[in-house]
């Protein structure tokens, strides 16, 4: 328990407000891991990107980095607005609503899930990184969520949740940079979140052409190349 | 000097631009003369950065090590670029005639040209732009724009091909992110909060960088950028891709996108060497590298599909540059500097022959294909020299280069790493050139139920645009293989510097 022995005695407001927030991105994680339906996917993944946004905006406050404003702004923007817009329509138009059923049932997904999380997040705990602008466990917490990014990419068979898993990776890293980056020039910021935007445009183009190639979003017959 | 820097980052962009609303013979002959000006400007460049680093407007940079990265990448945006207009050209006498095709067409070429252009530009970017943070971005922008250059085609194995590649490398890339924060966060303790990850402070200060963070970002940085490079195990999207893919494109991946992020991993292995000592980074590029190297080996051995064995020989050198560089010697860290600029011109070459002769069979699988060297007089020949220079025989540019890598690792005391090396390699080589040989030399294909018969073919090229450019690429070959300029040896050993770490 070396993670959260690291800050002495009782935590401040302003950490334990952070450390919440990042506890409810990996809720939020795990949430997408279980959902079914596709829809409710991309409302949970708008909402650990707010949720992601709202940590942001704590540490502009605490910690006086009026830059992480902007950030916050354009974050949520880009991945509370734009990004589910985007998949939402997609979805409309394919006119697909539930998963497929992925490799796993949703039981041992979870569990599996767990394990993985756990891993993370106490192998980050122990490299002992301090940082001095938020808590040591959200760094851990962030790292948690990249892991169960990865699960959910791997045994999700549709590419909508493939997709939703790797803007979802994307938001964990959001989470690590916040706590051990957050004086990184707002300039390399918005380009990371431009670069988003792009990589948003192209998983949709592809998305699309394959669900007009196999009037479906599923995965299961992407298995001709091998070898 | 300064304004090539700029004008090398600003021209293809510009062309890319034009191509996106010229006709297809402006497109063509811009993305020709760009190519080709791009490849000029990067020679113009290395007595310069041999000299001393070159910055411009803060956010580019270029020093002996990226200008090797840029010569490859250049280098293969000018002779792609021809062999392109022939590529496009045959698809274009094909669809001649109807007016729907011919629409078809227009839109096709169109986007050929777009993505093309901005898939180079991209990958000229990357080595020439100063910080991690920026290096991360533009090797993103490079997968995203592939990743659409893949599905161009529009097959269902392209479609395949790009979704597993935009999936597989951006997570990869997802990674490498994390690799930028942490090196950020190992920065700042010596630099302070607000720094912009620009290379020549993060270097100065890297003896005084603490040794965890660095630690991490580095491995994740070859875990990351290697999703990219085609190392083990996180190559699974390189055979698909390259594979699928139109042929200039596969030609651009296999030789220069492979390269400019093994040079990713170079510039983390440079701090990371100068923080933690050699031993640390050495050992993980080696693992990498020899398990790389091996699963290449064993898949050249049984393949079935001309795009994939060549896709599977480029894993085989990349495997082979990131044991050159775990060697660690000058002597090896110069061959591994020789070798990029090599396997982009013997690897472009020989996806260039490998589009020449799937246009001429109508097909990818080695079974169908026989009789090459007399069905295309030029073309044949041309592959067979590539070929053996791809499995470093004399007198090719990548004899040269594996010769340095092995006789640095003997130097070294490396002798197991150095013998596994050898012995792969050796496999490699029979794979490929067993495979080469039945297609090029046997008069009757082989198939699996042993009835097959080609199908009346003429002896001719396709088009010719298709063999300048090979032969340009032979030409490269024993230019580096018998007598490499002394500028460029000088600019090589530059680079091997720049990798050996601050002075003991």
């Amino acid at each position: 328990m070396s993670v959260l022995a690291a800050a002495p005695g009782a935590p401040s407001v302003f950490d334990g407000f952070a450390n919440a927030v990042a506890l409810v991105v990996l809720l939020l994680e795990f949430g997408m891991l279980r959902a079914s339906l596709l829809r409710a996917q991309v409302r949970l993944y708008a909402g650990q990107s707010l949720a992601v946004s709202v940590l942001a905006v704590v540490v502009a406050v605490g910690h006086h980095v009026p830059e992480l404003y902007v950030l916050a702004a354009l974050s949520l923007a880009l991945k509370v607005v734009v990004v589910p817009l985007l998949v939402l329509r997609l979805l409309r138009d394919a006119d697909a609503e539930i998963a497929g059923s992925g490799a796993l049932g949703v039981a041992s997904e979870v569990l599996i899930s767990i394990v993985v999380a756990a891993f993370g997040f106490f192998a980050v705990g122990v490299l002992d990184i301090h940082s001095n602008v938020l808590p040591t466990a959200a760094l851990s917490l962030s790292i948690a969520v990249v892991l169960v990014a990865f699960i959910l990419m791997v045994v999700r068979r549709d590419v909508v949740s493939q997709a939703i898993g790797f803007f979802s990776l994307e938001n964990g890293a959001s989470l690590a940079s916040l706590v051990v980056a957050s004086g990184m020039p707002l300039i390399l910021e918005v380009a990371f979140l431009f670069d988003l935007l792009v990589a948003v445009v192209v998983f949709g183009v592809l998305m699309r052409t394959h669900q007009r190639r196999s009037q479906s979003l599923s995965t299961e017959h992407l298995d001709r190349l091998r070898g | 000097m300064t304004i090539i820097l700029v004008l090398l980052v600003v021209v293809p962009l510009l062309t890319t631009i034009l191509c996106a609303v010229a006709s297809y013979r402006v497109s063509a002959a811009a993305t020709v003369v760009t190519g080709i000006a791009a490849f000029v400007g990067a020679i113009v460049l290395v007595p310069t950065v041999s000299a001393h680093t070159l910055t411009a407007i803060r956010y580019l940079r270029a020093d002996a090590l990226s200008v090797v990265f840029l010569l490859a990448t250049c280098f293969l945006y000018a002779v792609t670029a021809v062999y392109a207009v022939g590529y496009l050209q045959t698809a274009r006498d094909v669809s001649d005639g109807e007016e729907e095709r011919r629409a078809y067409f227009a839109q096709h070429s169109r986007r050929f040209f777009v993505g093309f252009n901005a898939f180079a530009w991209s990958m000229m970017c990357a080595p020439l732009v100063n910080g991690m943070a920026l290096l991360w971005i533009a090797v993103e922008i490079t997968t995203v724009i592939s990743a659409l250059l893949v599905a161009l085609d529009n097959t269902e194995g392209a479609t395949e091909a790009a979704w597993k590649y935009v999936l597989i490398a951006s997570s990869g890339l997802g990674i490498g992110l994390l690799a930028t924060i942490f090196m950020y966060f190992a920065g700042a303790q010596v630099l302070g909060q607000s720094y912009d990850l620009a290379f020549d402070p993060l270097l100065a200060a890297a003896a005084r960088l603490p040794d965890t963070p660095v630690r991490l970002a580095f491995v994740l940085a070859v875990v990351g950028y290697g999703t990219k490079v085609g190392l083990f195990p996180v190559h699974t999207w390189l055979p698909d891709a390259h594979a699928e893919a139109p042929t200039p494109v596969s030609a651009l991946l296999s030789g220069s996108l492979l390269a400019v992020s093994f040079y990713a991993i170079l510039r983390y292995y440079q701090i990371a060497t100068d923080a933690l000592g050699p031993r640390f980074p050495q050992t993980v590029l080696l693992v990498f590298g020899v398990l790389s190297l091996l699963l290449a080996a064993l898949y050249l051995l049984e393949q079935q599909d001309i795009k994939r064995m060549l896709a599977y020989s480029s894993v085989e050198h990349m495997g082979i540059l990131a044991i050159a560089v775990s060697f660690g010697s000058p002597m090896a860290l110069t061959g591994a500097m020789l070798h990029v600029l090599a396997h982009a011109a013997a690897k472009g070459n020989a996806f260039m022959g490998a589009g020449v002769l799937v246009r001429k069979f109508g097909t990818k699988e080695l079974d169908r294909m026989a009789d090459g060297v007399r069905l295309l007089p030029w073309s044949g020949p041309l592959l067979v020299a590539t070929v053996m220079s791809l499995c470093a025989m004399p007198p090719f540019g990548l004899f040269r280069s594996e010769f340095q890598i092995v006789a640095g690792g003997f130097s070294e005391r490396r002798n197991a790493g150095t013998a596994i090396l050898v012995v792969l390699v050796t496999v490699a080589f029979l794979g490929l050139s067993l495979a080469t040989t039945r297609i090029l030399f046997r008069v009757r294909p082989l198939s699996s139920d042993g009835r097959l018969e080609l199908p009346t073919l003429t002896v001719g090229e396709p088009s010719w645009w298709m063999v300048i450019p090979m032969v340009a690429g032979i030409l490269i070959l024993l230019l580096l293989g018998l007598m490499p300029p002394d500028q460029l040896l000088v600019l090589l050993s530059h680079a091997a510097d720049t990798l050996r770490g601050r002075p003991a």
